[in-house]
């Protein structure tokens, strides 16, 4: 049942994949990706200005649904009718790939020297030996704001987490607007925008995060219980009903101006620049003290990679390098505001809101979210259940002792350094 | 005919002839994939090649605390989706066919249409309906209890371990009432009015007639339904997938059966897809609804009195 299902899918992509490869006198590259979003910023920006500089290589840009990308991408590779550039999801599901041979290490193009070892870490192997994507964009995460409704109840950013506390009783205070837009029902938003986005002030960044892999702190820590602490502490500030608050719901209510702050990834500023119609401010998470350095979310999220089995490998090379170049970052990072170029050049950026979400960068320490490397590989995977968890905690369905509990014993369950 | 002077009968070649098509084609498309589910459930992946382990899938998903604690919940929630449906839909359904089936209603085809019109839905059009009625901030329950001075009953319902469940299985019966409602209508005009007047003239009129006439009539209908009911509420998903998605929130208090199959098996997330625990836990699912019918057909079916008019 299921099983012939997956058969006929198989046979439909494989069908329709090798109907997208006609070959022209120029040599065509085709480059697979799920971000069927942005179709029209790859055919009127970025691939035009590639073919400017590059007579003789066509690029053509076939994206697929983001939910089936994972599956007709791998079943084009088994076939051979994968294109010649592989959009490139982080850490696993491209490792898996490289694994078997389908992706090729590119660690020696000379414009991944314009890259840092946390932007490459996302496409490397865990040695850190070879790198087999080159990195495009990542995602930050932060609060939005309604800088009118700041202005018409004369509040100002915070910097610390009392003072964030200060500014929600402000606003539940006067009574007009929610205070933050976020709800419990989709889980993620909980895990991504909550969690992943307040905790690395309490877990130190990369610090933490390594140190977790390694095996040297654990879940149940107190750098790593604080955030659901925190977290937790949010649930008298969110919109009634937040149990049943889908993800939408929140995006609605914040654009429609009921909401004040909305915890947000950077990914909402293109949607919110189009949807809300006033002026928009953006703080970065809260640190406990003042003075204490700040650690942003800076999840590496997109790369690309080449096909091993292509038949263009030269021309795909020469594509990979433009696009570790700063042409590319800028081009990029301005046609997606939200999406942040990798590249350590520096890219200038037109979207005020985006500017500054990426200033952060100056400010803070990167990381990224914590169990996106190596630490989702098993079952229970650590990323589903801090989804579960982060939403559990903020319906006040576990305390978050049992959250990092919860999370504590699921790794231990299989991951061996953290056995002990 | 020569044929018919021959000692021996003729083979009937027709038969095979006639049946060929319809065996083929349930072969191919149904026997043959659930053979190899079967098969799957025996086999992992190891470095890319399918690997012969027995009945090593069985022993994680019973044997491991966190698979099998899994698997239970699933169950248990299944279980309680199906009774929902048998105390609720199946009563409901039965009621309306009587109402429906009573001479003095008038507008009769009009109820009939309105009530099963949800059942032609997708479940992914009632999930987001409902979705939206029940919803704190857009929703018009709230609203509506409002206006009735109830307002204080209102509850995110979806969002809530205690009631998500038991709501989901509601919005299930409201799509699907209008089915044994339309087996129970069919049911009861198939009664023949001899039988009726006959009744009339013992003086059994009323609810008695329903009661001591009609019911017995119909149980072959009602076991059916039941039956219907049992194997289609242990193979739901779509509308836990449509309303609470994959991970059948909050903290899994409406994962059923077939969501828990699903993540297992497609992967969810970072959590990649095990298509050979998955098939384990399919090939579960079908030995639950196995028995499940084999004990309605052998236990229930053939004790239950049959009337030739």
């Amino acid at each position: 049942m299921t099983f012939k299902h997956m058969k006929l899918a198989l046979l439909a992509a494989t069908m329709l994949g090798s109907a997208g490869t006609a070959m022209a006198e120029d040599v065509t590259l085709t480059i697979e990706s799920w971000r069927n979003d942005d179709l029209p910023i790859w055919q009127e920006k970025l691939i035009p200005a590639f073919e400017a500089s590059h007579p003789g290589i066509k690029v053509k840009f076939a994206p697929s649904a983001p939910t089936e990308y994972n599956a007709v991408l791998n079943s084009k590779l088994e076939a051979g009718t994968a294109g010649d550039l592989i959009t490139c999801r982080p850490f696993d599901a491209s490792l898996s790939l490289y694994n078997k041979g389908q992706l090729v290490a590119i660690q020696d193009l000379p414009n991944m020297k314009n890259f840092g070892d946390v932007a490459k870490a996302a496409w490397s192997t865990d040695d850190g030996s070879a790198t087999f994507c080159v990195p495009m964009a990542s995602v930050i995460h932060g609060f939005i704001y309604n800088a009118e409704i700041f202005e018409e109840l004369g509040l100002e950013a915070p910097k610390t987490v009392d003072a964030f506390f200060a500014l929600l009783d402000k606003i539940k205070e006067d009574g007009s607007y929610i205070p933050m837009a976020m709800g419990a029902k989709d889980q993620w938003e909980a895990a991504t925008m909550g969690y992943t986005n307040i905790g690395p002030n309490y877990w130190k960044g990369e610090e933490g995060r390594l140190a977790l892999i390694k095996g040297e702190q654990k879940l149940t820590d107190e750098d790593w219980v604080e955030p659901f602490r925190q977290l937790a502490k949010w649930a008298p500030y969110l919109g009634d009903g937040y149990e049943a608050q889908a993800y939408p719901d929140s995006q609605n209510l914040f654009t429609l101006g009921r909401a004040a702050i909305f915890p947000a990834g950077s990914w909402e500023i293109s949607i919110f620049n189009e949807q809300a119609d006033f002026k928009m401010g953006a703080f970065p998470p809260p640190v406990q003290k003042e003075g204490d350095t700040c650690y942003i979310s800076d999840h590496t999220d997109i790369g690309i990679g080449m096909n091993a089995k292509g038949p263009n490998q030269e021309a795909a090379k020469t594509f990979l390098n433009w696009v570790g170049s700063a042409e590319f970052a800028s081009l990029y990072a301005n046609s997606l505001p939200g999406f942040f170029s990798l590249s350590n050049e520096t890219v200038e950026m037109e979207d005020p809101l985006a500017k500054e979400f990426v200033s952060w960068r100056e400010s803070c320490k990167s990381t990224i979210r914590p169990a996106h490397q190596i630490l989702s590989r098993g079952t229970p995977n650590l990323w589903n259940e801090m989804w579960n968890v982060s939403a559990n905690v903020l319906r006040g369905a576990q305390t978050p002792e049992e959250a990092g509990e919860t999370l504590q014993k699921g790794l231990a369950s299989w991951y061996e350094p953290q056995k002990q | 005919m020569a044929a018919e002077q021959s000692t021996r009968p003729p083979i009937r070649w027709h038969i095979a002839v006639f049946l060929a098509p319809a065996v083929l084609i349930y072969t191919a498309i149904m026997i043959l994939p659930l053979f190899n589910t079967l098969k799957l459930a025996l086999y992992t992946d190891a470095q890319n090649a399918q690997v012969f382990i027995g009945l090593d899938n069985f022993r994680l998903l019973f044997g491991d605390e966190r698979w099998s604690e899994q698997f239970w919940n699933a169950l248990g929630n299944n279980v309680w989706f199906f009774i929902i449906h048998m105390l609720v839909q199946n009563p409901i359904g039965i009621l309306l066919a009587a109402l429906l089936s009573s001479p003095r209603l008038r507008m009769r085809a009009f109820y009939r249409t309105a009530i099963f019109i949800p059942t032609i839905l997708s479940f992914v059009i009632a999930g987001f309906a409902w979705k939206l009625i029940l919803s704190p901030l857009w929703g018009v329950a709230p609203n509506l209890l409002d206006f009735v001075g109830l307002k204080g009953l209102f509850q995110p319902w979806l969002g809530k371990e205690a009631y998500a469940l038991t709501t989901l299985a509601l919005i299930s019966v409201w799509q699907f009432v209008g089915i044994p409602m339309m087996l129970i209508y069919a049911a009861l005009l198939s009664i023949p009015d001899e039988l009726l007047e006959a009744a009339e003239c013992d003086g059994v009129t009323g609810m008695a007639q329903f009661w001591k006439i009609k019911l017995p009539l119909v149980l072959p209908a009602i076991g059916i339904i039941s039956i219907l009911t049992f194997v289609g509420n242990f193979n739901a998903f779509d509308l836990i997938y449509s309303t609470q998605g994959a991970l059948a929130g909050p903290d899994f208090s409406t994962d059923i059966l077939g969501t828990f199959l699903y993540r297992t098996f497609f992967g969810f997330q970072l959590q990649l897809g095990d298509p050979n625990l998955g098939a384990a836990i399919a090939t579960a699912m079908f030995l639950i609804i196995l028995i499940g019918v084999s004990i309605y057909l052998f236990g229930i079916q053939r004790r239950l009195r049959r009337y030739q008019f």
